[in-house]
């Protein structure tokens, strides 16, 4: 065991810390033009400007070559080892440098086709994953599916070089902005098949005739997903990921990509810094609440959860590279941290007091109304990549082998 | 980088579970429970025979020049089998400040009959305060031609009533700087004027009452430099929590296997309890709670081992975390076996029980978040 860097990892450290000293003032300056960014990450900010900038910071992360840093070099990656991931996410946290634009591209639907995907899918996509130039989406939930994905009902029926779809999708996040999708629909129907074997997974251009997406309000008051309507859409056959029928699978890979990080945990960190900032300038009879001893213990469990996630994201990382399956630290600690990120949003709001009424654009509104974004963004997030049930059903389950209910 | 054991602590792991398995089963520990040294001389020497006492020590005194981090991972097993022996007393607590701190002639005198399983020493620090601070140490220790001579009561002493000798921490001077003027001696538990009683515990563990009544020991017994002990006892201190922690977890994963096994196997309304989710998700936490012990304390043992200067930190993360941990796993343990859990025949309660008193041995998790927060600079 050894948690100290090598010379390499070092040496990328330093080159990635150099470059983000030389960039954060600029970054900085654009930030405080449309608000301070505080909370939890990834609070979505949708107007014009929030997305202008995101396409600037973009472009800069991917001419210096942090975009997608792990994937191979010969997909316009870097080739980056894991442990230079972690030290990359760790960086960015410490220097509270946003991500680009395309989290789905290139944490998902890049490494499906990379994994299952032809050549000539991977020719024509993975740039322009990178790049930033398309932008991706997930359609799998449906009103009717989400935890029981398996009930998903979109079907895809084929019809000469192409597949016709018809089905509704729900909660697609980004899917009013983006150029393409990754989609789960059935393409058996014999009712005798089991329901496992009867999807097939497919990249569909989302500007094809027939796609109508209609933005849902999300409780933060944006709209950040929407509906997908899907009417006589026709994929070609060569946008099929894998097998026909064998999309459940594949889908399921790519449930996995994001599960086995310790980013999150990384990403708590800044955020808990940011909540020290505020109990320093924050009074309490007369006193700063940095003082007061119960928000003292509180902030402090944060931070050891916090750690405690991002240990145990690091030794799940160490068995990957050790090509043993990731085992339980996993599942466990993505479930740590999304429980985390919002007991911590909920001590900000609570500790503004009166003010923590105050949203963007009031007067008086602390942050600029930062913490009352990112803490009502935060409860999604135990809702979003499998809820916190179904996480913790997964490791009874399947990693502490408990039997299943069955009637 | 590299987060998980190596091949040889993995070896060593299994070696040392293998080796508890048989030579300390449950019914030896109950043995212990009842019995008046509450150790078993036979097994001590056959722990030390296994190099276990000298793990950390150098070759030269008789050790195995392995890493504390090995230490770590052999005492999460020690937890997990509820080992009765006074392991970390005696190499924790006393053996390492000796390695850190001692002469050469002390380092000689010690630790090769420590290694051998000769002599078992313990730590006298803790006194009716049971604080853990330097402010906390009124034992007095007055110089007196060749002699300094000790007054004063230590509490919750673990082991005192076997140990050889006492790593006694007293105070020698009396300023307003508390951690100027504290020194440590090496105290011969049989000196004339010390009187030692073994307190009735809830785990039936040893913890002593040891009064000093004009006890002598001579000047040259002072560990590392008179008034100038408390630098000792701080590094003392952080390795105890990581110990403590390390035999934490051991007990609770023990709490977690043992529970999930009975609710794969216990039926209830025709299917076995384990299908309940109300069960699954108890399981579920624990697991979060288990992994995240066994990932902290590692962190914080690879921190000793490099001599990092966030031991401190990780020490008190580990020790807050682990002392809930420990507790939830047997309390929910209890609560997944039933009437059965609630037996004196089921071994859960010894784990709960051990789980209550590990919360509050060498700070307790309020104590170690003030800790983080004032290193945190909240
Ligand atoms: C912010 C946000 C972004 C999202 N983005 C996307 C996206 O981009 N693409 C996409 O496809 N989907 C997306 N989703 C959808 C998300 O994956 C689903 O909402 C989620 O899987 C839950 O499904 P559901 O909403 O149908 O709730 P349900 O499945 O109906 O669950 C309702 C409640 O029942 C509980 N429950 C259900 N089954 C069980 C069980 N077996 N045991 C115990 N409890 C159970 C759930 O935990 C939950 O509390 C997003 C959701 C949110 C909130």
């Amino acid at each position: 065991m050894d948690f100290s860097l090598s010379p390499q990892e070092e040496a990328f450290r330093k080159e990635l810390c150099d470059w983000l000293d030389k960039n954060t003032p600029e970054l900085r300056q654009r930030m405080r033009r449309q608000g301070p960014p505080g909370g939890a990450p990834g609070a979505g900010e949708e107007s014009p400007e929030a997305q202008e900038f995101t396409r600037w910071w973009h472009k800069k992360l991917y001419d210096a070559g942090y975009v997608g840093i792990a994937w191979p070099k010969e997909y316009g990656g870097r080739g980056a080892t894991i442990m230079e991931q972690v030290i990359f996410n760790e960086e960015m946290a410490k220097h509270r440098a946003p991500g680009g634009v395309g989290g789905l591209g290139i944490g998902w639907a890049g490494p499906t086709i990379m994994a299952a995907g032809t050549e000539e899918q991977k020719k024509r996509f993975l740039p322009k994953i990178l790049s930033g130039e398309e932008v991706w989406c997930q359609a799998f939930s449906e009103p009717e599916a989400g935890s029981d994905l398996a009930n998903s009902q979109t079907r895809a029926v084929e019809d000469g070089d192409d597949y016709v779809v018809n089905g509704q999708k729900v909660w697609t996040t980004g899917g009013m902005r983006a150029d393409w999708a990754i989609l789960l629909a059935k393409t058996e129907f014999d009712p005798s098949v089991p329901r496992h074997r009867t999807f097939s997974y497919f990249l569909m251009d989302m500007h094809s005739p027939g796609v109508t997406v209609r933005p849902l309000r999300e409780m933060t008051g944006a709209a950040a997903f929407g509906e997908t309507f899907l009417d006589n859409v026709r994929i070609p056959k060569n946008l099929m990921v894998g097998q026909k029928n064998n999309g459940w699978y594949i889908s399921m890979g790519t449930l996995e990509f994001e599960r086995s990080n310790s980013s999150s945990a990384i990403q708590h960190l800044t955020t808990i810094s940011n909540l020290i900032e505020l109990t320093h300038k924050m009074e309490r009879n007369g006193q700063p609440l940095s003082k007061d001893p119960v928000t003292r213990q509180k902030i402090a469990q944060f931070y050891i959860e916090a750690n405690v996630g991002k240990y145990i994201g690091l030794r799940a990382l160490t068995r990957q590279l050790r090509g043993q399956t990731p085992g339980p630290e996993s599942s466990v600690g993505s479930l740590l941290a999304m429980e985390l990120g919002q007991r911590i949003e909920d001590l900000a709001m609570y500790l503004q007091g009166p003010y923590s009424q105050l949203v963007r654009g009031s007067k008086y509104a602390i942050d600029n109304g930062a913490w009352q974004r990112s803490f009502l963004a935060s409860r999604g997030r135990t809702i979003m990549t499998g809820t916190s049930e179904i996480k913790r059903n997964i490791i009874a389950q399947r990693t502490l082998g408990l039997p299943r209910y069955t009637e | 980088m590299n987060f998980e054991l190596d091949e040889e602590q993995v070896m060593l792991k299994t070696a040392a579970r293998d080796f508890l398995e048989k030579e300390c089963p449950k019914k030896l520990v109950r043995e212990m429970m009842e019995d008046k040294r509450g150790y078993s001389p036979e097994l001590w020497k056959k722990i030390s025979d296994q190099d276990w006492l000298g793990l950390t020590f150098p070759e030269e005194y008789g050790g195995t020049g392995c890493c504390f981090l090995d230490l770590a991972v052999l005492l999460e097993e020690c937890g997990r089998a509820l080992l009765p022996a006074p392991i970390i007393p005696t190499v924790v607590l006393t053996a390492h400040p000796i390695m850190a701190a001692g002469t050469e002639e002390q380092k000689k005198q010690y630790l090769p009959k420590i290694a051998n399983g000769e002599m078992i020493l313990t730590l006298a620090f803790m006194e009716a305060s049971g604080g853990l601070e330097a402010s906390d140490v009124n034992v007095t220790a007055t110089p007196s031609g060749d002699n300094f001579i000790i007054n004063g009561t230590k509490l919750f002493v673990p082991d005192a009533h076997i140990a050889d000798y006492l790593l006694c921490v007293t105070r020698t001077k009396n300023g307003p700087d508390k951690e100027q003027g504290t020194s440590l001696f090496l105290v011969d538990a049989r000196t004339d004027g010390i009187r030692i009683e073994v307190l009735k515990t809830m785990t039936d563990e040893k913890l002593c009452e040891v009064v000093f009544n004009n006890v002598a020991v001579h000047k040259k017994n002072v560990l590392g430099k008179l008034d100038q002990g408390w630098p000792v006892m701080k590094r003392v201190l952080v390795e105890a929590q990581v110990a403590e922690c390390a035999w934490m977890t051991g007990g609770a994963r023990w709490a977690m296997e043992i529970s999930i096994d009975y609710a794969r196997l216990r039926i209830a309304f025709g299917r076995p309890i384990g299908s309940f989710q109300a069960i699954q998700h108890k399981l579920a936490n624990m697991a979060v709670e288990v992994e995240g012990a066994t990932s902290i304390v590692y962190y914080a043992a690879w921190t000793i081992m490099e001599n990092n200067p966030d031991m401190t930190l990780a020490a008190s993360m580990a020790k807050s975390w682990c002392g809930e941990t420990y507790k939830h796993a047997t309390f929910d343990g209890v609560q997944i076996h039933g009437g059965i859990g609630y037996t004196w025949d089921h071994d859960m309660h010894l784990y709960l029980k051990r789980a209550k008193a590990c919360e509050v041995t060498f700070g307790d998790s309020n104590y170690h978040r003030e800790k983080v927060a004032q290193m945190l600079h909240i």
